[in-house]
């Protein structure tokens, strides 16, 4: 490929990189056992939120950075960030979307996540959290007469404590991993599903997450619970002004699917990814993400599509603890420009016949480093597991790198491993042969990559497919010369 | 009209072209001819825009305006059209929907609507007939694993969907069995009309005798050496070309 066509492959603009000017509360930088008690006292939490988050900041001072993924940053100031920012309007609980400011309906119109309801997607609910509170969530009563509880996890830990303590923290323990007991001190906001029994959630549920204010982490939080035969489709967006210094986000996504729930997870991750021509600045998405199969028949199935932030750290997994559950990982992950990204998946097999599937897409192009890191173990336990592992990498170009860690670990002989690799490189003859069809060569690398990609997107709800597809062009525009 | 004027080619250092002519007017079939590395297949990728070459004298126009600085997909637009003789695979893009993209892409470029699906399948329905594919075909990746054959009857396909002005049919009959060869020429034929020029690139008669030229050329060194009828074709079969290397 020319060196004309790669330079403008890294020129391409960020859409979402606008500050809402908006009057925001925002707690001293740093962080210590005051910052903690003061986001706990601000979102009015019971004492066991206290006691779970100080327990959690104990445990993280005596933690490490992790230093093993493929990446490279410089040291991380913790005591330099903003752990707490609120938009000051609305103080009070809002009774309706009216009440909320018109400044950020307007942010979230701007960002194509319309809030009011008469505008909204079809069948698609959304809760829009803006820095570390959620502004708006749609449809929430409609979703309550169907028994299914969608809403922000302030507001679930208010309304519902015993579901909150039962299942906060029972899949990411807070002493899993430095950012996963940073986050459990510190999270700010997220949202909680709850499907109760036989329930089928009558409508796709969004969150989408929006950084606004300068040096804030924003530390998230998720919790989706599905009970027995129900089942939920949810999906999260997340986008971020432009910065020439590092945001950190530090979010914990934890799900539960008891005998025969079904929890399909997707998300479109397009974070601020830096400076493309000095990689100043960006989103560091240090994220852990796991899902438990702890009925039997259970399935949890991540499908993500990875585009933006400086730096990606993060593997959403599944432990397939009930006989029979099912985990599936499909991603795509692609880095452009200076980006930076490890991400992969765990699949822990304890049950019996439990069942999982991974398929990873890796992008590369820039002077960027794609890197897959997997881990399928197949316990003792997990007599009749079943595994299938496809791990495809794409090179557009020549200053970029891809790597593929996959990490195998059986301890019973009944089980089946399977794990296929490929890494392929766009062609200069391909993009000839299809220009000489009359196609430019920017349509003709979104061919190419949305047909590398079209495993995974086609796990997509429909509605967010075009969209995935869209930004994986947008994200390579001006690819070519 | 497509004119190539005393154009010359290089590629790496390495002159191919040197100073090639040819007019090539509607309804008109051209056959070039020529040993081994005369550089029969360059031109075609030359005049087409492939980037691995640099022209270093010369021009090539279309209708009297230079194509040398278009794009080869603004090459395409203006109604060239080049069947490779070695089809490139493009894994994971559907055939089907690649016809449909570069159907589209020249609506579009002639200011037209484009066609949704189901108006472009009953479009395309008449042309797999010509060249005896079924839709099975276009459910797989754009010439992934194809046989030679298949690869050379989307070749033509493809033609017969863009309907272009200018056809350069690169070697399409190597690796073609004699059925592939009959259902290539056959929909060839029926394509030719008064509107469209040939340049059929061939080492062997039996093309020729399916797709019956105008004029034969035979190229030695990037150079057109001798011109005639299709008489010549038969002649070259019978005494080769040592005869015409000097």
């Amino acid at each position: 490929m020319s060196q004309e066509l790669l330079d403008t492959l890294t020129s391409q603009d960020y859409p979402y990189g606008f500050v809402t000017d908006i009057a925001s509360d925002t707690a001293p930088k740093g962080l210590n056992e005051a910052i903690i008690r003061l986001i706990s006292a601000n979102k009015k939490e019971p004492d066991f939120m206290l006691a779970f988050r100080l327990k959690a900041y104990k445990h993280w001072l005596t933690m490490t950075e992790p230093s093993w993924a493929n990446v490279a940053y410089p040291p991380i100031d913790f005591q330099a960030i903003h752990y707490y920012a609120a938009p000051k309007t609305p103080p009070k609980k809002l009774n309706s979307l009216d009440e909320v400011d018109p400044e950020l309906l307007r942010t979230f119109a701007k960002l194509g996540i319309p809030l009011t309801e008469q505008k909204q997607l079809a069948g698609v609910a959304v809760d829009a959290i803006f820095d570390s509170v959620s502004v708006a969530t749609t449809y929430k009563e409609k979703l309550l007469q169907h028994g299914v509880i969608f809403c922000p996890l302030s507001e679930a830990v208010e309304k519902y404590p015993e579901l909150i303590k039962q299942y906060l923290g029972s899949v990411v323990s807070y002493t899993d991993n430095f950012y996963a007991a940073l986050n459990a001190a510190v999270f700010t906001e997220g949202s909680f599903v709850y499907v109760p029994k036989n329930i089928v959630c009558p409508m796709e549920l969004s969150t989408y997450f929006r950084i606004n204010t300068a040096d804030t982490g924003q530390f998230e939080r998720t919790l989706i619970v599905c009970e027995e035969y129900a089942s939920v489709s949810y999906l999260e967006g997340c986008t971020a002004p432009k910065f020439d210094t590092n945001q950190l986000h530090a979010a914990v996504v934890e799900l539960v699917a008891l005998d025969h729930a079904n929890i399909k997870y997707s998300t479109v991750q397009n974070w601020y990814a830096g400076d493309p021509k000095t990689g100043q600045g960006g989103i560091y998405n240090f994220v852990t993400k796991r899902g438990k199969c702890l009925g039997k028949q259970s399935k949890i199935s991540w499908t993500q599509v990875e585009t933006g932030s400086a730096i990606t750290w993060k593997y959403p997994s599944c432990v397939l603890i009930g006989e029979g559950s099912v985990g599936e990982f499909y991603s795509v992950a692609l880095t452009n420009h200076f980006q930076q990204a490890d991400t992969g998946t765990k699949m822990i097999h304890i049950g019996k016949n439990t069942k999982s599937t991974i398929v990873s897409k890796g992008i590369s192009a820039g002077r960027s480093h794609n890197t897959y890191r997997g881990i399928v173990q197949m316990n003792k336990s997990a007599i009749g597991a079943h595994n299938f592992t496809q791990c495809d990498s794409m090179l557009i170009g020549n200053r970029c790198s891809a790597n593929t860690f996959p990490t195998i670990d059986v301890r019973n002989a009944s089980s089946t491993v399977g794990h296929e690799a490929t890494t392929v490189k766009i062609s200069e003859d391909q993009l000839f042969y299809c220009a000489q069809r009359g196609i430019s060569q920017e349509d003709a690398i979104a061919a190419i990559i949305n047909g590398f990609c079209k495993d995974v997107f086609k796990e997509l709800p429909t509605e967010f497919a075009v969209e995935a597809t869209q930004l994986l062009g947008l994200k390579l525009e001006n690819s070519v010369g | 009209m497509l004119e190539i004027k005393t154009l010359c080619a290089k590629i790496n250092e390495t002159d191919i072209l040197k100073g090639l002519s040819l007019t090539v007017k509607p309804g008109e079939i051209h056959a070039i001819m020529g040993p081994n590395g005369s550089g029969k297949s360059t031109l075609s990728k030359v005049v087409c825009g492939h980037p691995s070459y640099e022209i270093t004298g010369g021009d090539v126009t279309i209708d009297g305006e230079s194509i040398l600085e278009d794009a080869p997909d603004v090459r395409a637009q203006k109604g060239l059209f080049m069947a490779f003789q070695y089809p490139v695979e493009i894994p994971g893009v559907h055939n089907g929907n690649f016809l449909r993209m570069i159907y589209n892409a020249k609506r579009k470029a002639t200011g037209l609507d484009e066609l949704d699906p189901l108006e472009f399948e009953t479009f395309l329905q008449e042309k797999l007939k010509m060249v005896e594919m079924d839709d099975l075909f276009l459910e797989r990746a754009v010439n992934h694993g194809f046989s030679g054959g298949e690869k050379k009857r989307n070749e033509i396909l493809q033609m017969l969907v863009l309907e272009p002005r200018f056809v350069f049919l690169d070697e399409t009959d190597s690796g073609l069995d004699i059925d592939a060869l009959r259902i290539v020429s056959k929909a060839v034929n029926q394509y030719k009309n008064t509107q469209t020029g040939f340049v059929v690139i061939t080492h062997y008669q039996r093309l020729l005798s399916h797709i019956v030229p105008d004029v034969v050329h035979v190229m030695v060194d990037g150079q057109l050496v001798k011109t005639g009828d299709k008489s010549l074709a038969l002649e070259l079969e019978e005494k080769g070309y040592d005869w015409l290397l000097t």
